[in-house]
This record gives C-alpha cells, structure tokens and sequence, in this order.
C-alpha cells in the first residue's frame, strides 16, 4: 500500500550498492514479500496470480509456436499440421498454447465476476478496474487475431464475419473493413497482419498487467467484506509466505484442470471445422466463434428488429460493442456505498441471475436462434396444390400419411401438389437471447443505478479483524 | 485446524518443517524439469527436417574433370569424377608432410563388391575452416594443389580434398556415404 513503509534491508555489499542505483529489489520485496495484504482473503482472490500465469504460458508457448508457424494462406494449414506431426513435443507446446486460450478466459471471468460480487471496481479502485477492462478488450483481440492463423474453415470464416461487423458503421463502415483486410476479401495480407498483431498484443496485455498491479498497490486489495484495511497489524498478513502459498496451491490445483484438457480433450473446446484446411467458396454450416465469445455473438444475434433509421445489423453490433463498454461505466453506475455483495442481500440476487443470464447466453450463442426451445403446439404439413382444373389451394395436416395420400391423389387426378412443413410457434433461442440481452443491459443500466440507492444493507463488520473473530454486525449474513 | 489454534508457536516442529520445504522444492524442481525439456527438445530437428537428410546421387552423370554439387538438408556436398592424373597425384603424395595427415583410399569408401573406385571423390563442401564453400573447376579456380580452393581466407585442397596451404584445420571431411550401385551413391548426414 501507498502508505506502507518500506521495510526492506539490503544485507550484503553488493545489495546496497544495487539498492542505491536501482531499487529494484526493493520494489519486489516490497511488491510481493512483505506487501500488507488483508488477512481474509478466500479462493476467489488467486485468480490473479493464475491469470499471471496464464499470460505467461500463452506467451512462452506462442513464441515456441512461432518458431514453426509460417504466415502465408498456402502454408499455414500445413505448418500447422507440422507442429503436430514433425516438431519435437509441438503437438504438446500447440495443444497447452490451445486450451491456454480457453482457461485465460475462464480465469478472467471467475476474476471479473469476483471483482463484481465484491464492489472491487469502486473507489478506491476505479482506474484498477478500467485497466482490467482494457486487459480484457485486448484478450479478445488476441484471441481473434490467433484464432485465425491455422487457416482453417472457421479461421477463414469467422474473421470474415468480424471484420463485417465494422461495415455495419454507417458511411466508414466499408472504407474500415476493406483497410482492415488489406484488400476486397480476408486473404494472405490479412493473414499476415494478424500474425503480427497477434504477437504484439500480448506484450502490451504484459505492459497493462503491470499498470494493474500498480493500481492494486495503491489502494491495497478490497476483501470480502469489503471494508478498507484500517490497522495494517491487525487486518492483514504480509503476502509472503501467506499468499504466496494460498496463490500457489490454487495455481496448482488451476494447472491440474489445465493438464486433464491438454493431455484429454485438447479439441473438446474448438471445433472440428478448423481442421479442414480454409476453403473461401465453401461456408461451414454452423459458424461460431469460440466459446469465451458466445455471449457477446448471442446479444448481436438478439437484435433482430430495426429501431428508426438504425438496422438490425447496426444496432446488433451497438449492442455488442455495448455490453463491453458498460462494463467501463460500471464504477460510476453502482450508487450503492457497500462494496461487498455480502451485505447486499438484494443485488446479491440480481447478481447471481446476471452470472445466470451469461451463462445462458452463451447457450444462446452456442445454438441456432431459430430453434425451439419450448415449442407450442406441433409441426404442421401444407399440401400446396393445383387441381386438374387448374383450381390453386393448400390443406393443412397433422400427420405425414393422409397428407402423403392428398398429394398423391392430386397428382394421379391430373394436378400439381407439392408437400412442406409449417413450423409451429415456439419459444425459439432469439427469444431467449432478446430477454437475456435486456437484463444484461438492465443489471448495469437500471438495476445497480437504482438498487444503490433504495436497498437497505445489511450491516458491515467494523474491520476486517473484527469480521474475523465472527464479529460482524447484528445483522451478519451467515458464513458463505 | 483445532491444533494449530492451541498449539504455541513454540512448539513448531522445525524437522517437519524441513521435510515439507525439501519436498515441495524437490517436487518444484522435477516439475520444472519435465516443463522445460520438450521446450528445449522442439528446437531440435524435426522428423520431416531428418528425414529428408539424406540423398541418392547418380554419378554416371559427372564428366571427367568436373564434379557437381549438391546440398543436402541445406549443406553442401561435392562428387567430383577425378582424371587419371588427378587421381595419381592424391595417391602418390606423401602424406607425412600434410597437416592432416590421410591417404587417398583412406578417403574413398568400398563399393558393394569391396572394390574402390578411385575416379569418383565424395567430399563435404565446407571449408573446414570457417564453413565458406571452396571453388573448383566449374568456377575457373582449384588452387595450387589441383583440388579446391577457399577465397574466403585462402585455403588450398589437393585432389583428395586434403588441406594443403592456408588457415584450414583439416581436410574436407567425407560423408557418411555409401554405394547403392555402381553409378549410385547415398550421402546421408
């Protein structure tokens, strides 16, 4: 914290002579050795640390990677596929860079929800939390811009999919998209590109991770209870060795799950159309990005209605874009003067129906919007027809026989007939995603607004010792 | 938990400590281990890159005098189809005044029916000092001694491939070759 004293001492000569130049270790003894740290920190407060770690296997893996991987839409299929068969352990190297994709995301969520369910984004730590936002941005960038490299069907697809969202902005939209792809489609200049922003991105994720671990060493980390350390002797422990073996352990536990994937289901993540080589004239049937992105993909699919001048593809993409920049609002969207969720029994709600609506989300976006997820009433057959008369008419049917029996008739008499289905009404996954996306937008837009000020908290301990000692005010939440 | 909470910070049992410490290290360090090799191992050649390490050469092909030259995985290799002559003079050098000191049939290998074939002489094309490709008949230049000529720090080879003149070491090293047929050498790396 800003206020802590250094209590480094350097002991040996060259030490101090270091010390004097460069406080360099210094700074690291004062950053993660003997940085005051509130003492009731549960398992949700070591994502950070596995997020440190994640960044730093994706980026020792990806640079092994590139060693092997040729940037060119001819070659990179197969450089691949080399990686796999032909490069000593890379089959393990692209596998661990893979799944690493997928549990960064994972640990940057449990991490955001976290810091949602504790108020962490609240002052003090307001510029923490944006910082964290932007880490956030520039992952999903990264992860775009690597999923397209091995140049398979999805690669090639779901970039040009992307990059078509930036032609929904009105008048630049096309200029912006064509300047993005270098050229009239997604092709080896994209690809090309990519791969190099791809390999610069990480390194400034590295350069605001830093910023973010400033920003956290200013204020000092909020805690459950959200309240703010008062007595540094009595509420916190020195982060070594108490952190940094809780932190340890679940980094452990975290690599655990991460090695089942990587040596288990290294695909059961991705999708099998990656694995055939791009093919521009051919569209895979079923185009998604990868799951960390499916919530974001439901709420552009929600919009499907045109609001004034502004079309379904536009707005789809507002809305997208949206639900990422309120999160940036957030610090200034929550009225409420309790951080801690604990002592918000209403918001506590509201919240976990918000982890609910993303999750499902993500089912939406993981399913086509058309299909039913609670039909009503049952398919129909319409026999559409022209008799030998030349008389036009269609018969509804329930069943396949009768209507089967109808056409043929039809047809023996001389006519016309032909036989389809008619969908009965159902309550299909755009609807689900349309009422989602609305309490998305609702939870940051009208709920926290709104809640801050009307909700009646419970009462906050008066320090984190005392909330230790089971001391918490009257009307403590029991233990979570 | 009940212990640790009644039990004083006196009575911290140091040896158990040490166990603990040494163990979780130990276990640290052979993790770390078992990390690092394959990010060590990827950088080794990989099974395509060896298996193309070898190549079949028809020397039939070579006119006399001349030689080609041909690369494999990247590295160069001369046959050279040596005259008479030139072949007369490898052989009848003595060897004790040379800084490398080998015979000319210590530098041929057997064919399938034991028998030499001095007229044909597989070589590495690497000069032996700082890795320059020597010239040779082709380029207009074989040095004092019939054989090649480095221009990069002027290394001069007899016909033989044998540093003769010059800051070389060592001869130009003969492959790991072998003859398939009569007119059909397989240089491997």
């Amino acid at each position: 914290m800003s206020g802590h004293e250094s209590t480094y001492e350097p002991k040996t000569g060259i030490e101090k002579w270091l010390d004097s130049r460069l406080p360099i270790i210094r700074l690291a003894h004062d950053s993660f050795v003997d940085f005051p740290t509130p003492k009731n920190l549960n398992y949700w407060y070591t994502f950070g640390g596995i997020l440190a770690i994640c960044l730093a296997v994706q980026i020792i893996t990806g640079v092994v990677l590139a060693m092997h991987y040729t940037a060119d839409i001819d070659q990179a299929f197969g450089s691949v596929e080399r990686i796999m068969r032909d490069v000593p352990y890379g089959w393990l190297i692209r596998n661990i860079h893979m799944v690493g994709a997928s549990m960064f995301f994972l640990a940057v969520y449990v991490h955001m929800f976290r810091g949602l369910y504790y108020g962490s984004y609240k002052a003090p730590r307001e510029v923490l939390w944006l910082l964290g936002c932007i880490i956030y941005l520039l992952m999903m960038a990264t992860a775009f811009l690597g999923y397209m490299l091995p140049w398979g069907q999805m690669s090639l697809h779901g970039a040009n999919v992307i990059i078509n969202l930036f032609g929904a902005i009105p008048l630049v939209g096309e200029p912006i998209q064509s300047w993005l792809m270098g050229g009239p489609s997604v092709g080896n200049q994209t690809l090309q590109r990519f791969f190099s922003l791809h390999y610069l991105l990480p390194f400034m994720i590295a350069g605001v991770v830093i910023l973010h671990i400033w920003a956290l060493h200013v204020p000092g980390n909020n805690n459950p209870t959200g309240v703010e350390v008062q007595d540094v002797e009595k509420d916190t422990v020195p982060f070594h060795p108490y952190y940094t073996v809780k932190d340890g352990f679940a980094i452990v536990v975290f690599l655990i799950i991460f090695a089942v994937f990587v040596f288990y289901a290294p695909n059961v993540l991705g999708h099998a159309d990656n694995y055939i080589e791009a093919n521009p004239l051919v569209t895979p049937a079923h185009i998604v990005p990868e799951w960390y992105l499916l919530p974001f993909y439901a709420i552009l699919r929600a919009i499907t209605f045109n609001i004034g001048p502004m079309d379904a593809k536009l707005l789809g993409v507002i809305a997208m874009f949206g639900a990422i920049a309120v999160l940036f609002l957030l610090p200034w969207l929550d009225t409420s003067k309790v951080k801690s969720m604990r002592y918000r029994p209403v918001a506590k709600q509201f919240f976990f129906g918000f982890v609910i609506a993303c999750l499902l989300l993500g089912w939406c976006g993981a399913s086509n919007p058309d299909n039913a997820i609670i039909p009503m009433g049952s398919d129909k057959l319409v026999v559409s027809y022209t008799d030998s008369a030349g008389l036009e008419g269609q018969r509804t049917f329930e069943d396949y026989a009768p209507a089967a029996q109808f056409r043929d008739e039809q047809v023996t008499a001389g006519g016309v007939a032909s036989l389809a289905i008619q969908k009965a009404p159902a309550f299909t996954f755009k609807h689900l995603s349309q009422i989602l996306t609305a309490y998305y937008f609702a939870f940051f837009l009208l709920i926290l607004p709104v809640l801050g000020l009307r909700e009646r908290p419970k009462g906050e301990p008066d320090s984190i010792h005392l909330s230790i000692l089971g001391h918490d005010a009257p009307a403590a939440a029991p233990a979570e | 938990m009940s212990d640790s909470n009644t039990a004083a910070p006196e009575q911290i049992d140091e040896e158990r400590r040490d166990f603990v410490h040494i163990a979780a290290i130990a276990a640290t360090a052979g993790g770390a281990g078992l990390v690092v090799y394959p990010f060590i191992d990827q950088m080794n050649a990989a099974g395509d890159t060896r298996a193309a390490s070898s190549l079949e050469v028809d020397i039939s092909k070579i006119p006399m005098g001349g030689e080609i030259r041909v690369l494999i995985g990247g590295k160069p290799f001369f046959l050279r189809h040596r005259t008479p002559e030139e072949v007369a003079s490898a052989a009848n050098t003595d060897i004790s005044k040379l800084p490398d000191p080998e015979t000319d049939e210590e530098r041929l290998v057997a064919q399938l029916d034991g028998t030499y074939n001095p007229a044909i002489l597989v070589t590495s094309g690497a000069c032996t000092h700082l890795g320059c490709v020597p010239v040779g008949p082709a380029q207009g230049s074989v040095g004092d001694y019939g054989g090649w000529y480095c221009p990069c720090h002027g290394s001069h080879y007899d016909t033989s491939g044998r540093i003769r003149k010059g800051p070389a070491p060592t001869n130009l090293p003969v492959p790991d070759y072998e003859w398939v047929s009569p007119t059909l050498v397989k240089i491997s790396l």
